[in-house]
């Protein structure tokens, strides 16, 4: 996993709540066995006027203008701003997988869905909860001036704006340590394999029936 | 000291733990085709093997048509998806039950049926509806590609506590009424994020007389509110479901489970975060009027007015839902016609299902203005079961098409899906645009609302029909 740090980004306001794992990234193209090759397909039903499926030349597909992420002056962001409640419904990694690829490295929300939450962690994206008010804030900002872009330090958990404003955001200490330094939790987990073998033995000996 | 439900099943599985996140053991890990392709090659890149084969039993659902297989998949992608799922089965001796075998099914649907989801267990999936094992007493929650790899190279999972809800409905539920009217105005009252942070127990009078079908479509909504998991507390009605299941486990160690698992309830007096409280007699039939789970009204309800909502992302959310759903504000629910229904998903594909659906199509025709009405039985077994009791043959008559098992139309990751603009009754648990196909539009309603939908080619108030 990428490790995450620090961030400057141009920042991608989508101004909609509940945005669901199935708008992120469509069924058709959870067919792949790949973790890659997602990002053309972020949104495709927003982001595309035609039907997409996988295996087609996404370049010569009909952009839709009207979907935000399409214009040009949000081009090459790197953060994304949103509603509550982002990455509800379906527990597709390929969510974050799309997001990742399309470029994105941090969310802001006022909230998320657990799982969709979670995935983010594991693969070096870090998805930032601020205040439902100073969401409001950013989407103003970020609609009055093209270029927007903000800093995501994840050492000091702040969001910096230009105008030297500082909005402190919580993360869980485990997964602060292992986003900063890009850490395999398989690896890390590993770390305790005699505490894992000393539990399954009493836990088998108490409920033989779980090892049948 | 007091404990819930959530606790007992927590507790009692932390491995070690650490400012406050715990290393959780999996006692069974369900794997489909979609989620595990890329665990499986995490494993096979880093040289890793599975913790505990034992644990892991595997089908594939989502891609499989639900037509003739004797052919096998027409459709490239989805038959490769299938096949890696068989390879990385055979390369690392995971049981699977194979799309032409007849235990086959949506993998909420079997890991019950088989008996290999028991009574506290926790229960991972690569699938959010996994929330639906809680009907037995179960910590289960769906997971992530990462962590499903986690699991299978450790047997555990990385877990922070979560704080617990009760759900309360008391009383009795109307004729008509069932758990997917429960599930959908729980949803209609704390809404899709109400849940965020909690896991679930469904207790009072309502739920102890749900059957474990019930149940289970009960928990497999938990996720629609916000919540991981949701769970329901063991009685009488949950351990004898599993007597004879072919994983239950048989004479000495049944006893000694049984034992166990009747402990299995939230103590007198245990403290929750949240308590929601529902009269089982207020809940009528729902319909989904919206592009969200939340976006419910009663079948004597109107699709809602945006002018009426004050708060301009709620606001902009009805209006957007209405304009994708292509419904007028105010418009009757019972006005609203339908193009085809879906009855299946591992929401509502149990046999029970199917017989309240069949009882209301008995004798009667599907509606010439609905273009495709189908069942899709959940599992190989319910499926054998239904055409036992004549329900194929219900359906049959009355011009529904008979499937084989499969997650179907609830996706549309095989063929089965919605034309844009096409209108369904559908008794899966998402009605997100595109979800069904895109363009097309959902309705979540019941196993008996589809059928009553069905035969009349609108929605209606099946209660009129019983």
């Amino acid at each position: 996993m990428q490790a995450f740090t620090q961030l400057n980004g141009i920042v991608a306001p989508l101004d909609r709540a509940n945005v669901d794992t199935d708008a992120i990234i469509p069924k058709q193209f959870l067919k792949s066995i790949k973790r890659s090759g997602f990002g053309p397909n972020a949104f495709d039903e927003w982001r595309y006027l035609d039907h997409g499926e996988p295996g087609i030349d996404n370049s010569k597909r009909q952009i839709n203008p009207d979907f935000v992420l399409n214009k040009p002056r949000y081009k090459g962001a790197s953060i994304l701003l949103t509603r509550e409640n982002f990455g509800c419904g379906s527990s597709r990694e390929h969510a974050p997988w799309a997001l990742l690829d399309y470029g994105f490295r941090a969310i802001i929300a006022p909230s998320y869905a657990d799982i969709f939450f979670n995935n983010c962690f594991k693969n070096g994206i870090l998805p930032i909860i601020l205040n439902a008010d100073v969401v409001d804030g950013l989407f103003q900002a970020v609609e009055a001036d093209e270029g927007y872009k903000l800093t995501v330090d994840l050492a000091t958990q702040t969001v910096n704006t230009p105008d030297g404003q500082s909005y402190a955001f919580e993360v869980d200490a485990f997964r602060k340590h292992c986003l900063l330094n890009g850490l395999d939790d398989i690896g890390l987990t590993l770390q305790h394999v005699d505490d894992i073998k000393t539990f399954e033995i009493k836990h088998k000996a108490a409920q033989p029936w779980l090892f049948n | 000291m007091a404990k819930t439900l959530y606790d007992k099943l927590f507790d009692s599985h932390v491995v070690r733990e650490e400012n406050g996140t715990a290393l959780l053991y999996i006692d069974r890990h369900l794997v489909h085709e979609v989620t595990s392709p890329q665990a499986f090659e995490g494993l096979k890149i880093a040289g890793r093997k599975l913790w505990r084969i034992s644990s892991v039993l595997a089908v594939p659902d989502h891609n499989v048509p639900t037509t003739d297989r004797s052919q096998g998949i027409a459709d490239p992608i989805s038959r490769l998806q299938v096949e890696t799922l068989d390879q990385n089965c055979v390369d690392f001796g995971v049981t699977e039950f194979k799309m032409n075998d007849k235990r086959q099914g949506i993998v909420h649907v079997i890991g019950p049926e088989q008996g290999a989801t028991l009574p506290g267990m926790t229960v991972v999936c690569g699938d959010s509806h996994t929330s639906t094992h809680g009907a037995f007493g179960a910590l289960a929650h769906g997971i992530g590609t990462s962590e499903v790899e986690h699991v299978m190279a450790t047997q555990c999972l990385v877990q922070k506590k979560s704080k617990a809800m009760q759900i309360l409905v008391e009383g009795e539920l109307g004729r008509g009424v069932t758990a997917k009217d429960v599930a959908l105005a729980v949803i209609g009252r704390i809404g899709t994020a109400g849940g965020t942070g909690y896991a679930i127990e469904f207790a009072g009078s309502a739920i102890r007389s749900l059957s474990m079908e019930g149940r289970m479509t009960l928990c497999n909504m938990a996720i629609e509110a916000g919540a991981r998991a949701g769970m329901v507390g063991v009685d009488d009605i949950t351990i004898n479901y599993l007597k004879g299941r072919p994983y239950a486990p048989t004479e000495a160690q049944w006893d000694a489970a049984v034992v166990y698992w009747k402990t299995l309830h939230s103590d007198a007096g245990a403290s929750f975060d949240a308590v929601v409280e529902l009269k089982a007699e207020d809940i009528q039939p729902q319909v989904t009027w919206g592009t969200s789970p939340e976006m419910v009204t009663a079948i004597n309800g109107r699709v809602p007015d945006p002018e009426q909502e004050s708060d301009p992302t709620k606001r902009g959310g009805i209006e957007r839902a209405l304009q994708y759903m292509g419904l007028e504000a105010n418009t009757p629910i019972e006005a609203i016609n339908i193009d085809k229904v879906f009855i299946g998903s591992c929401t509502n594909s149990r046999i029970e299902d199917l017989r309240a659906a069949a009882m209301v199509a008995k004798g009667k025709r599907v509606a010439s203005n609905v273009k495709l009405a189908m069942v899709v039985p959940g599992s190989g077994l319910v499926k054998a079961q239904a055409e036992q009791e004549g329900l194929d043959r219900i359906f049959l008559d009355a011009g529904f098409e008979w499937r084989e098992p499969g997650c179907s139309m609830c996706l549309a990751m095989n063929a089965d899906r919605l034309e844009p603009g096409e209108r369904c009754a559908s008794t899966s648990n998402r009605n997100f645009e595109g979800r069904q196909g895109q363009g097309g539009r959902t309705h979540l309603v019941s196993p008996e609302m589809a059928a009553a939908a069905a035969v009349a080619g609108h929605f209606v108030d099946v209660r009129t029909m019983l």
